[in-house]
């Protein structure tokens, strides 16, 4: 069994440690180089309050060059000392995180130096986290099937189909709860049409996903311009108002951050906990890891293959649902074509980025968020790096993790294969 | 479920076998056909399929029709009424998609009185022109999975193409047919160019060309984006809208009869893919090779022919087919306008159904990009003769339909009761993530 990145012309013989640190080098060099030397004189400002709401916490203003040669310096130390030590996976991880956060903040110093407007960074991540949400449930989704052996890439089609059930729903009955529900609901219904293709007619599951995608975007349009359009109250654009909890919302810095948002955020807050621990400390999970590893092993230990599949591709479904119905229910309110617009492959994207765990996905779909939300702020500064460059990233960054550049990443054993009791 | 009885799992786990393979023929005698009715060989189940999507369609139609809902409302009052207005709802569409695509018999009593000629054969005309670039990303797609890769990137190669054809479409000056041919050239090389990249990715470091082709789809989404909204590339100067220069006349492709939309030189270059391909598959050594890799890499690899070298070279091909989809848009003569952001459509994506749909062969891909070509043209003009509307997305569903059940052969033969038969090919395929 060849694996995703098994080498078989062995011609990267680089070591990932020297890559890893060689990277960060880089970035530190970058961020001396390009951000410290070319800034523009002067400070750059940024603001951690939302204006006109909570609590008021003075503008922070930071000498931008000064700043990059710190962080930039910092950076290339940690390069040095990841590429002589040998650390912990844990450290491993935490030195990515702060090498990564030490070049986002050069690069706002270096954007916003000398600029009038200041750069809001609560805004900034709150809008991260805005943009991230469906890429969070999509990306669940995701590990739900592909941990028990499915995969799915029809995430597309259920965000859209999410999205279509949840605004016409709601606009008709006039409950968003309904809406929200029912969305879950027939997003559940295409993963049970993906479950009966993949998993009692054998049908190859890359194909399946693809025409499912075909499908969903036909269907939804199709009932878009022959309901929605003619009958403007069937998008009625109603949607969830923010929740500000008690208390921990008012917080300051914390609090808008992450307790003042839709429903949509305490419901991912959930299941991020939920399907993290079922399927890494639960028997449950341990039984989907089983089948989705070596389903001969699983039915002999008597685990029902079949059964364990279909519900968790349909599981999976209901929360790639909830996902869709934040793209209209959630934030806009209208349904429109194609609304899903890639975020369905983005989470595909995100998941195999975050190895097939939870958590990793939603680290891995926050990193999305953030570059999608930089590159609107950016272009707000006028800043000279192409929008679409930075839109690219996840992308590239994502080709580069598969290619075996940073890490191993490796599917489940039997992703993707259909089982068939002997 | 009663395994011991009929012994299902030989007939999942049998290899595709490899077709042309020298044994003869079954003459085509009334007794062969009637089993192969019965059996459900793989003419008949696409035939069925194409027939179950179209009447689960009719009742997507049906049932998102305001008057007929209305109508069935008051069945039990006037049945007969609820009856016609279904039955005329269907009609009515399903008649202007075969209008748009085959022929209209208006157009014939319309010659006689003096109309044009020309009329009667304008839906042929146009379901050629909507199946050019359907073709050829059917190839694409179709000669890659002979190989055992599944090329999702038809899209960015397109995109690839497209940039590289239009570039050269309204920034070189050159000779009439000169120009056509570089354009041509400059497509098929931007788009072979992008599909290297993927099989010496793939060839290179074993990553799954699935993952790599999804996200160099976005990636050239947004090169796209970027290239047009500077006139330093591709934007058209004194736009605001991302939106290239229409390309100069000397390198749009002839084209017959009226204005466009209409058949042009792109259905020969189609055409002319086609038997390439066929010939590459079915004659060449390359072909050959191809083949054996697709269905057994391991017995290719001790049979000393290099894995890692067809995969990069097939994804070669399979990228600069797509690539040229693209100049078939770009030099149609339009509509659709100059290269812009939703030039890419839904091309790469349709050539992955057109090749399931076409079994992969070079004629089942030209037969099926006919046949969604058709469907295209014909849910255009369906659109326009249907009050309400029936919205052109509804092909998008057929093609979906047809595909799902074409894949899933033992569904088909459950609705319609045939025997269970010998391997017919697509189920053989699955494979995960691993390889």
């Amino acid at each position: 069994m060849t694996t995703l990145v098994a080498p078989i012309r062995q011609s990267f013989t680089l070591n990932r440690d020297s890559l890893a640190a060689g990277f960060f080098v880089l970035l530190g060099a970058i961020e001396i180089a390009v951000f410290g030397v070319f800034a523009h004189a002067g400070h750059a400002t940024f603001q951690l309050s939302i204006s006109g709401s909570g609590t008021q916490i003075p503008d922070i203003k930071v000498p931008a060059a000064l700043v990059c040669y710190v962080v930039g310096g910092l950076s290339v130390v940690i390069g040095f000392w990841r590429g002589i030590a040998e650390p912990s996976p844990r450290l491993k991880r935490l030195a990515i995180g702060t090498v990564i956060t030490f070049f986002l903040a050069a690069l706002l110093c270096w954007a916003d130096a000398g600029n009038q407007t200041a750069v809001n960074l609560i805004s900034l991540v709150q809008q991260s986290f805005t943009a991230s949400i469906p890429l969070v449930f999509g990306a669940l989704a995701g590990c739900m099937c592909e941990r028990s052996g499915v995969i799915n890439i029809a995430i597309e089609g259920q965000l859209l189909v999410g999205a279509f059930t949840g605004a016409i729903i709601a606009s008709a009955i006039g409950s968003l709860w309904i809406g929200l529900i029912s969305s879950s609901i027939a997003a559940g219904l295409l993963g049970l049409l993906l479950a009966v293709f993949a998993i009692t007619f054998l049908v190859d599951q890359i194909i399946l996903g693809v025409v499912l995608n075909v499908l969903a975007l036909g269907i939804t349009g199709f009932l878009y311009d022959r309901l929605m359009v003619p009958n403007a109250n069937l998008n009625a654009g109603n949607s969830f108002s923010a929740v500000k909890l008690p208390l921990l919302g008012n917080i300051p810095i914390i609090g808008p951050i992450f307790f003042d948002s839709t429903i949509f955020l305490y419901i991912a807050y959930i299941l991020i906990i939920v399907i993290q621990i079922g399927l890494f400390s639960t028997r449950w999970g341990l039984r989907v890891r089983a089948v989705g590893e070596h389903p001969t092993a699983a039915d002999t230990l008597g685990l029902r293959v079949l059964w364990i599949r279909y519900r968790n591709v349909v599981l999976g479904g209901m929360v790639a649902g909830i996902g869709g119905a934040f793209l209209t229910i959630g934030s806009v309110g209208f349904f429109n074509k194609d609304i899903s617009s890639g975020f369905g492959f983005i989470a595909l994207a995100a998941m195999i980025f975050g190895r097939w765990t939870p958590l990793g996905s939603v680290a891995a779909a926050l990193l999305f968020g953030v570059a999608d939300s930089l590159a609107i702020v950016l272009s707000s500064l006028n800043v000279p790096i192409p929008s679409n460059f930075l839109l690219m990233t996840p992308y590239l960054a994502t080709i580069v993790a598969v290619v075996g550049l940073v890490g191993k990443v490796r599917a489940p054993a039997a992703d993707g294969k259909p089982y068939v009791k002997a | 479920m009663s395994d011991q009885l009929t012994p299902a799992a030989p007939e999942a786990a049998k290899p595709d076998p490899a077709d042309d393979g020298g044994k003869p023929r079954p003459r085509l005698t009334g007794k062969v056909i009637i089993e192969a009715i019965l059996e459900g060989s793989p003419v008949v189940i696409t035939i069925l399929a194409v027939f179950m999507a179209l009447v689960i369609s009719a009742l997507l139609i049906v049932f998102s029709d305001n008057n007929v809902l209305h109508a069935w409302g008051d069945f039990f009052s006037a049945p007969g009424a609820a009856l016609a207005l279904t039955w005329h709802s269907i009609a009515t569409a399903y008649s202007a998609l075969f209008e748009g695509a085959i022929f209209s018999p208006a157009t014939i009593g319309a010659a006689f009185h003096g109309g044009s000629i020309a009329a009667i054969f304008y839906p042929l005309s146009l379901t050629a022109f909507e199946a050019t670039p359907l073709i050829l990303t059917g190839l694409s797609v179709a000669i890659a999975f002979r190989a055992g890769l599944f090329n999702i990137g038809a899209s960015g190669q397109f995109v690839g193409g497209a940039c590289v054809a239009a570039w050269i479409g309204f920034a070189v000056h050159l000779p009439v047919v000169i120009h056509i041919v570089a354009c041509v050239l400059g497509a098929l090389v931007g788009g072979a160019i992008l599909g290297w990249v993927v099989g010496e990715l793939k060839a290179r470091t074993g990553a799954h060309e699935v993952i790599i082709t999804i996200m160099l789809n976005y990636v050239m989404y947004n090169l796209l984006n970027f290239l047009l909204s500077s006139t330093n590339f591709l934007q058209q100067p004194g736009q605001s809208n991302q939106i290239a220069p229409p390309i100069q006349q000397n390198a749009i492709f002839p084209h017959v009869g009226g204005p466009p939309p209409q058949a042009n030189v792109g259905f020969l270059v189609a055409l002319a893919a086609v038997a390439g391909v066929a010939w590459l598959l079915s004659r060449s050594t390359i072909g050959f090779e191809f083949r054996t890799v697709g269905a057994n890499p391991r017995a290719a690899r001790s049979a000393g022919m290099s894995v890692e070298r067809s995969w990069a070279l097939v994804m070669l091909i399979s990228g600069g087919l797509a690539g040229l989809a693209a100049s078939t848009i770009i030099q149609g003569g339009g509509p659709p306008p100059p290269l812009n952001p939703n030039t890419y459509g839904t091309y790469g994506f349709d050539g992955i159904t057109v090749a399931l749909l076409g079994r992969a062969r070079p004629v089942g891909v030209l037969l099926a990009g006919l046949l969604f070509g058709a469907l295209q043209a014909g849910g255009t003009v369906m659109q326009a003769a249907t009050n309400p509307q029936v919205p052109v997305d509804i092909v998008e569903v057929i093609q979906g339909l047809i595909v799902l059940f074409v894949a899933a052969p033992p569904l088909i033969r459950a609705i319609f009761r045939l025997r269970a038969a010998r391997g017919t090919g697509m189920e053989a395929v699955a494979k995960g993530w691993n390889g």
